[in-house]
């Protein structure tokens, strides 16, 4: 069948270096010396580990509990002993230490009691929950956990299903081969997803320059009697990209503000599929994966490897030579250099380069910008990357937002490009690190300040609340009179100063409100509270105008005082709605 | 350590850039040796070398490192456009001045490469037919034969400057015949006279122009250039013009004239394409390319200069920033609001 193919902007073509890698079969790597298995291996919440040092695990058992929605199990790689729960450096280019669960093979790798099950006979719900506790995530190399991924948008229908067989970073071959050797379980996994996801239409993209691939997996799907289309893309980095597949497949565009589902799109890779059918098919939750083992090595080579496998033991597999000095993971466009030799394999390592200078040249020293526009020719995203590079340097950090700096997927392309030699990626990598720093610093002062101003609101509560048992009383001695007093101080202050003498009427009388209503209420308590703030305000306004109301001696100077500076700063606040405050002073006036 | 990705890099360079530009221009310079005088070369030898110098005496009391920069090639192709925007026979302190100006104010101390706003070989052109106008303005005439030793001479200042080299470009010519003839004389008439006028435009010039075209193809072809500034450019001067002489052949010369004739190709390929100091949007490029195509066909044919590429070139310069401001293109996934 013939399909319609569409084109992103952009894009380039290293030199794919695949051949290498592509000689020989997926090879099982041995077990390691020891395993560290990291608990955070997936976008969202970290796994909280479920294991001690000293207990006995078997190859399968869950050492990681999700935790929240967006989080997915983790398991024992093989069986053994846990020798300890502790912080290790992490395959990441901070070189960071995270937490792992190091586990110390008994040699048997036994499992724990697998049981497959039927997910037609599940509920959807039920389905995802199993891949998030087999520790399913997206294998592509983002690590999104796979089951959030499952559920189609309520308003928007699901289109299309995008599997991204792609693969179009140069050096990687660990998918090529997956759907070479083990296309049929890719193809039923893939199935999962669609009855998960009832999309119109599956769709299988593959690079061109992976022929038998493409092959293997057409079989698959014909074998399977499936409607899946498998289409040949066009080797073009970052063709497999998933927001690029989906625009050469589907010719969607999915802007970084929005999700796939919400444009009825969703876009899975096939090692993801092929893990998920694994779960389901077989009960194995996700111990392993297929790495890709290459660069400058004697023999390069597909290894399924078990999570948490020290890199520098896989690369000894393949023979490095004498001058590889580091490992890059992932791809050359954009992978980067393990700190430390000792790093486990995770799942997100598709690929180990083994790096020297002879593979990887050292970088010509970086020469200004000539605004040639070759980045922006090559990006396909569309932006403008020597805009953002100039205000990145200038560390202008507002203006490469307005230049769509997050939209940036980090490809590579740009610094691909440029004659310059500039490091763009580098820089916007620094740019978004810098905004999300001071988000960070900004939502913690944000929180210092909310904490601050709770802790006041509430010691002006207590404070309140004794100037009202004070009030109280004071109301209580100074009921009687005013009761009296009320009119005939209205009628004897009109002259002179009729503003503050109403002023005191209101205040002597909310004064009397307050003891008349706290008496017999039942919620008096709150109203009291009310009540006493409002004449308080009341006092202070009066106080304002400068005349000291003869009859509201009985509240001392100073509380008066204490209560309208609170007030004041609540209202500065905005704590207190003024309005609010305001609604006192009618009921007072009621009582006249 | 932030990671080094990209781990590969296409072969790519600031001088490679650079050179490829030379490379296309060596078909309008071969054109221009052959037909109008080898002495051209000379000009372009003294140009790079007085570039050279001056780029590296400013990179020197600047502190910047001087081999990385003067390999970088952008100083020659200043140079080179110097050399083939001023007269043939300028003498060589004209040439000297012009290129020491454009590199020194006009580029270092605007911060040196990539930083100018202005094309520096262009206000090398307009600081110098506004300080000597009648040197800028001086063409060797129609069928001057001199010899390659005599032209250097001429250059050097060790001939006379004889009357012989007081001509003018063809543009120029036309202008003023027009002008003294005071519509007694229609361009077609004028056009007749294939000694200054060739077959086009100007007597070997449109030849030159032709290598310009050519160069500037090959450019396109290796992408070095997009497509837009040289066809809005084109563009623009061929509506303008074809307008004009649709209006009033006797008065208007016809678009291919002024195609092929003055700075146009120079202008609309290896000018107006400066990336340092043009748009860098597409749209952008388009607004840039046909503004600086409209304003040199004004200003040549109703300017008082000779021609009016450099002036055109260097208003548009100034617009560009706001023309790119103006003209982001909308980016993946957020065409519908755009
Ligand atoms: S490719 Fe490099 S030199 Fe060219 S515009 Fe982009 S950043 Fe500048
Ligand atoms: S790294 Fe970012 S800016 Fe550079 S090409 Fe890729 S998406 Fe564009």
């Amino acid at each position: 069948m013939l399909m319609n193919l569409f084109k992103f902007k952009g894009g380039v073509k290293p030199p794919t270096n695949k051949t290498q890698s592509l000689g020989l079969s997926i090879a099982q790597a041995p077990l390691p010396s020891k395993l560290v298995v990291p608990l955070h291996q997936s976008i969202g919440g970290t796994p909280r580990p479920v294991v001690q040092a000293g207990d006995k695990v078997l190859k399968g058992q869950l050492i990681g509990e999700a935790d929240g929605w967006i989080s997915a199990a983790v398991h024992a790689p093989t069986s053994g002993t846990v020798l300890e729960v502790a912080m290790h450096v992490q395959p990441h280019p901070s070189g960071l230490d995270a937490m792992c669960v190091v586990i110390e093979p008994d040699g048997k790798d036994e499992w724990i009691a697998r049981q497959p099950v039927d997910y037609q006979a599940l509920t959807p719900e039920q389905v995802r929950e199993g891949l998030q506790q087999a520790g399913v995530v997206g294998l592509g190399g983002a690590v999104f956990p796979t089951h959030g991924k499952l559920t189609a948008s309520k308003t928007v229908p699901m289109d299309e299903l995008v599997i991204n067989g792609a693969e179009c970073e140069p050096f990687i071959t660990c998918d090529d081969l997956l759907m070479r050797e083990r296309a049929e379980e890719v193809v039923r996994g893939i199935g999962v997803f669609r009855d998960l996801l009832q999309p119109k239409k599956v769709l299988i993209g593959i690079e061109d320059n992976k022929p038998e691939a493409a092959a293997a997996m057409r079989a698959a799907v014909d074998a399977l009697g499936e409607p899946f289309l498998v289409v040949q893309v066009p080797t073009l980095y970052p063709a497999g990209g998933a927001k690029q597949l989906i625009r050469v497949l589907t010719g969607k565009e999915v802007p970084a503000s929005k999700r796939s589902t919400d444009l009825g799109v969703q876009c899975f890779n096939v090692a993801t599929a092929y893990t998920a059918w694994r779960a389901i098919a077989h009960g194995e939750p996700v111990v392993s994966r297929l790495v890709t083992v290459t660069g400058n090595v004697g023999e390069p080579r597909n290894y399924e490897v078990l999570i948490g496998t020290p890199m520098g033991e896989l690369l000894q597999l393949a023979q490095p030579q004498p001058d590889t000095d580091g490992i890059v993971m992932g791809g050359p466009m954009m992978g980067f250099l393990v700190p430390d030799a000792k790093v486990p394999v995770v799942k997100a390592t598709n690929c180990l380069i083994a790096h020297s200078e002879r593979l990887f040249p050292p970088k010509a020293p970086e020469m200004p910008c000539i605004r040639c526009g070759a980045c922006a020719q090559a990006c396909p995203h569309e932006l403008q990357p020597f805009e953002m590079y100039w205000f990145s340097r200038a560390k202008n950090f507002g203006k490469t937002q307005e230049y769509h700096i997050f939209d940036c997927i980090e490809c590579g392309c740009c610094s691909f490009v440029c004659p310059s030699r500039i490091p763009l990626v580098q820089y916007f990598r620094f740019a978004k690190s810098e905004i999300w720093a001071r988000e960070r610093d900004k939502n913690a002062a944000e929180g210092a300040k909310a904490r601050f101003e709770f802790k006041q609101l509430r010691d002006e509560r207590e404070k309140a609340e004794k100037a009202e048992k004070l009030a109280k009383a004071a109301a209580a001695q100074a009921a009687k009179k005013a009761a009296e007093a009320a009119a005939a101080a209205a009628a004897e202050a009109s002259p002179t100063a009729p503003d503050s003498a109403a002023a005191a009427t209101q205040v002597q009388a909310s004064a009397a409100t307050v003891e008349a209503t706290a008496t017999p209420a039942v919620d008096a308590e709150k109203e009291a509270k009310k009540a006493a703030i409002a004449a308080a305000m009341a006092r202070a306004k009066a106080q304002r105008e400068a005349v000291q109301p003869k009859n509201t001696e009985q509240l001392s100077a100073v509380q008066q005082r204490e209560q309208a500076e609170i007030e004041a700063r609540r209202q500065a606040a905005h704590l207190t709605d003024p309005a609010q405050a305001e609604p006192a002073a009618p009921a007072s006036e009621k009582t006249d | 350590m932030f990671a080094p990705a990209p781990f590969l890099l296409k072969d790519a360079s600031v001088s490679r850039v650079m050179t490829q530009v030379c490379l296309a221009l060596v078909p309008g310079i071969a054109a221009y040796a052959w037909l109008v005088g080898p002495a051209i070369l000379v000009q372009l030898v003294i140009a790079s070398l007085a570039a050279l110098l001056a780029e590296a005496a400013m990179l020197r009391v600047q502190g910047k490192p001087l081999g990385m920069f003067l390999a970088d090639g952008s100083a020659v192709v200043t140079a080179w456009l110097i050399a083939l925007t001023f007269p043939p026979l300028a003498p060589w302190w004209l040439v000297v001045t012009g290129t020491v100006f454009a590199i020194v104010i006009a580029k270092q101390l605007y911060g040196g490469l990539g930083q100018n706003p202005f094309n520096p070989a262009m206000v090398a052109f307009a600081v110098c037919i506004v300080a000597f106008p009648a040197l800028m303005s001086q063409w060797p005439s129609v069928g001057l034969q001199l010899s390659l030793a005599d032209q250097i001479n001429v250059i050097l200042g060790l001939a006379p400057r004889v009357d012989a080299l007081a001509g003018a470009t063809p543009l120029d010519a036309m202008k003023t015949a027009l002008k003294l003839a005071d519509g007694s004389v229609s361009v077609t008439q004028l056009l007749a006279n294939q000694d200054i006028y060739g077959n086009f435009a100007g007597r070997g010039w449109e030849w030159v122009a032709a290598g310009y075209l050519l160069g500037g193809l090959w450019m396109w072809q290796r992408k070095l250039i997009t497509w837009h500034v040289p066809t809005a450019f084109i563009g623009a001067l061929v509506v303008v013009a074809g307008g004009l002489w649709l209006y009033n052949p006797a008065q208007f010369a016809n678009p291919l004239f002024h195609l092929l004739s003055g700075g146009s190709m120079l202008g609309a390929f290896f000018i107006a394409t400066d990336p340092v100091s043009g748009c860098t949007t597409p749209r952008g490029k388009l607004i840039f390319g046909a503004g600086a195509g409209l304003l040199a066909y004004i200003i040549r044919v109703f300017g008082g200069y000779p021609d009016g590429v450099a002036f055109a070139v260097l208003l548009m310069n100034l617009c560009a920033p706001v023309i790119d401001l103006l003209t982001q293109p909308p980016i993946f996934g957020m065409k519908d609001k755009a």
